[in-house]
């Protein structure tokens, strides 16, 4: 969802560039902080290594394994809706310094989409790194004011009389979606369904498809 | 806490100078609380380098989308949900 193209004649703001062998602009300004909180002692380097380590090896992996359990065990479903936190646990996932975690169940009548307008608060102890666009301007601002606008262009459509609700994580609290089943997956292992279970569709921005593999 | 679920609030207008998490958009609107969180610390006196005591309760707030945006295209149903602090809320209706 790149959307900073513009014409290239007559203009005159300078533009970063792109042949310095140096580090990009974010990465030396994230650099100096971490040298400076450092130097003042309020992190070690080896913690934010090992923050780091942590969450990348987050994936929505985890997210799916909860997914598809709910969509086959009813009652684990109520427990997930109740406290996901705990329902993770009982996964032996881990569901992150969040001291609440919230899933959002998508019905035939309710679709829910996540986004987070003022940075990026998402669940990333269930999900993995959030993807670039759920941090981009674009994205952050159009999610809350025109989100069936935004919708259209994950190629979802949502049917007549479907109520939308757009979550703004502002504080918190980790929100999570859980997609609607695909119809015809009757047949599908649990293990075979998390595997339709996508990042996006946890995001609230893409439906699972009924196969792994898009027809 | 003040609210319960169900309540009206309205989000303060006030303007804030530095860092705070409740969201321009949502500024004097109306809206109901739907469930309520446990209390966190206020993030606006951590990012001032203070312990962010006392903790704030923090509530999710339903509003309906045609009241944030007067131009709002989509269904008339369609709503946003918001996580506010207490301290952001007052009594509405």
């Amino acid at each position: 969802m790149s959307s900073y193209g513009h014409d290239h004649e007559n203009h005159e703001h300078p533009h970063e560039s792109l042949t310095d062998s140096g580090e990009p602009a974010a990465a030396a300004r994230v650099r100096a902080l971490v040298d400076l909180l450092v130097e003042k002692g309020v992190v070690e380097s080896q913690d934010v290594r090992e923050q780091i380590d942590w969450l990348v090896s987050r994936s929505p992996g985890d997210g799916a394994r909860l997914v598809a359990r709910a969509w086959v065990d009813p009652e684990f479903k109520q427990r997930l809706l109740a406290d996901a936190r705990a329902a993770a646990l009982e996964l032996g996932l881990d569901p992150g310094p969040s001291p609440v975690v919230v899933a959002l169940e998508n019905t035939e009548t309710v679709h829910h989409m996540v986004v987070c307008t003022l940075c990026s608060c998402y669940p990333r102890a269930l999900l993995g790194p959030p993807p670039d666009w759920y941090k981009d301007f674009p994205y952050r601002s159009r999610a809350v004011a025109d989100p069936r606008g935004v919708l259209d262009e994950f190629g979802v459509h949502l049917d007549e009389g479907v109520e939308l609700r757009v979550v703004d994580s502002t504080a918190d609290i980790r929100y999570l979606v859980i997609p609607r089943r695909p119809a015809g997956t009757e047949a599908l292992r649990e293990e075979e369904l998390a595997a339709l279970v996508t990042r996006d569709s946890m995001i609230g921005v893409s439906i699972p498809a009924p196969s792994p593999i898009a027809a | 806490m003040r609210y319960r679920p169900g309540q009206e609030v309205r989000v303060a207008a006030r303007p804030h100078v530095g860092h705070h998490r409740t969201p321009a958009y949502l500024k004097g609107k109306t809206g109901t609380v739907m469930r309520v969180h446990p209390s966190f610390l206020n993030p606006e006196s951590r990012a001032n380098g203070k312990d962010g005591l006392p903790k704030q309760p923090l509530y999710f707030v339903s509003f309906q989308q045609s009241d944030i945006w007067p131009e709002y295209r989509g269904d008339p149903a369609d709503r946003l949900y918001v996580d506010v602090f207490e301290h952001w809320l007052d009594d509405a209706g």
